[in-house]
């Protein structure tokens, strides 16, 4: 559903992403990993084209939404939902706000239709009592939950996480990954940049590992982290592991 | 040196000066009132990608931080009727000098305001399909105000002191006042005290409120 094709992106004379090729099924979970530095964040920003790919092509239901003589950049965002890693909630606004505000400006819902969708993405994060808090009353692993809520409320095809844990204390990070789990189970698209080995074993169906702004190895959670072959990738799950 | 202290002179004249004070007052929030109209605009094209309104919004801002307040003043009052073929008003001169003015450095307050905001705030409000307009209308914008207080308190007080300089086109604010009254007393130094005195009671109350919400706001994030 969605396919990216020698996918490259500068950022002046820098080569971030060098040619990155690969395809993302309908009810996919695929889990990103690799060293800092090595493009995970600008490939996930490239999907959903808050950057804007220097070379390549990405498909999204086989429409070319790199071609911007046929598609309009907005409408791509608003299929492609996002989770950052700093969870980005708007802080002059409740957690209820944060959910309803895009469906009804983007979307064009009523508030009422919105609040009732935002109502039930709440009681699926376990935060329906939150409901009126202001993001900076709530703790990190509530804030991304809601995060998460804000982005489902848009019905996205598909969902992107940018280590979404990693800006959390330890014991925060299960109520989140517990949420993305549910999601994967219920057949959402998703694509996840996370070092949580346990989430990607448990959840994904393919694990790629990209390290220098290439896809080094992918496959079966089980074998890129029991049985990898590229030297590069054992060095650095020797690292993480 | 032979100088008779008469401060009976300011007594008797505080309704003139205080009428003054109102002109100035006057003045300046409405000069203020608008500028912040349009130096928000101005602001938002500062932080434009889009090139020429970047480069049209810039060039204003820069043009008039460059020059003085006198010579814009100056510049609308003696030479723009020139070319309109028409008289223009003092009130309506200093009204437009001062706002066009105060405009470009609400602009500058505006930007530093809207680059204060995280860049993940416009980002999120983009991955959710909003318009570059939307993000900046919903999100960006709104959290700016709270940051800008301060900054267009310390804008509304320097106004309201160069606002003294409308008193060159005889418009009859306080300093104008001042000048009228020394002129019928020759008693320099109880008016310009009183002038200065007329000045500060305007200026502390507001730089006290700066202040106060400046530690607010510490408290608050
Ligand atoms: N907006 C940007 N401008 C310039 N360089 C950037 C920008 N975003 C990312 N980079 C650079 O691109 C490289 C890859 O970054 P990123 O995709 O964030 O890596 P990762 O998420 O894998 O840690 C880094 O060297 C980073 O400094
Ligand atoms: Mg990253």
């Amino acid at each position: 559903m969605i396919k990216a094709v020698n996918l490259q992106k500068d950022f002046g004379s820098l080569r971030v992403l060098k040619g990155i090729t690969t395809e993302i099924k309908q009810g996919e979970a695929v889990c990103i990993i690799g060293p800092s530095g090595s493009g995970k964040s600008t490939f996930l920003r490239c999907l959903n084209l808050l950057e804007q790919p220097t070379a390549g092509q990405i498909f999204i239901e086989g429409v070319e939404v790199t071609n911007h003589k046929l598609i309009d950049v907005n409408q791509v965002r608003v299929e492609v939902g996002m989770v950052f890693q700093r969870f980005n909630l708007f802080p002059h606004m409740t957690a209820l706000q944060n959910i309803t505000l895009a469906p009804m400006k983007v979307r064009g819902l009523s508030l009422e239709e919105a609040e009732e969708r935002a109502y039930q993405l709440l009681d699926k994060v376990g935060l329906r009592d939150k409901a009126d808090e202001y993001p900076d009353n709530l703790s990190g692993g509530q804030q991304q939950r809601i995060a998460i809520a804000r982005a489902l409320a848009m019905r996205p095809k598909a969902m992107l996480f940018d280590e979404p844990t990693s800006a959390l204390d330890p014991e925060m990070i299960k109520e989140v990954l517990d949420v993305m789990k549910d999601l994967v189970n219920e057949g959402m698209t998703t694509v996840v940049v996370t070092h949580e080995m346990g989430f990607a074993r448990e959840a994904a169906d393919r694990v790629l590992f990209i390290d220098d702004g290439l896809i080094i190895e992918e496959g079966a959670p089980d074998q890129v982290f029991s049985h990898p072959q590229s030297d590069r990738t054992k060095s650095f799950l020797s690292k993480i592991l | 040196m032979d100088y008779t202290w008469s401060w009976d002179v300011v007594f008797s004249s505080l309704p003139v000066l205080a009428q003054g004070a109102w002109m100035t007052i006057r003045l300046t929030c409405i000069a203020v009132g608008l500028g912040i109209l349009i130096g928000t605009f101005l602001g938002m094209g500062r932080v434009s990608s889009v090139k020429i309104i970047f480069a049209l919004s810039s060039s204003y801002v820069h043009f008039i931080r460059g020059t003085p307040l006198l010579v814009q003043l100056f510049f609308i009052y003696y030479a723009l009727p020139i070319v309109l073929g028409r008289h223009v008003p003092p009130f309506a001169a200093a009204i437009v000098a001062m706002s066009l003015n105060s405009a470009a450095y609400v602009a500058e307050i505006v930007r530093a305001g809207i680059q204060s905001i995280d860049r993940g705030q416009m980002e999120a409000a983009r991955s959710l399909g909003m318009t570059y307009q939307q993000a900046m209308l919903y999100i960006i914008i709104p959290q700016t105000f709270k940051r800008i207080v301060p900054p267009l308190g310390n804008e509304f007080i320097a106004m309201l002191k160069d606002s003294s300089l409308v008193s060159t086109i005889a418009l009859e604010e306080l300093v104008r006042k001042g000048q009228i009254i020394y002129g019928r007393t020759y008693k320099s130094f109880e008016v310009w005290t009183a002038v200065a005195l007329f000045f500060l009671l305007m200026t502390l109350p507001i730089t006290a409120l700066v202040n106060y919400t400046e530690r607010r706001m510490k408290a608050g994030d």
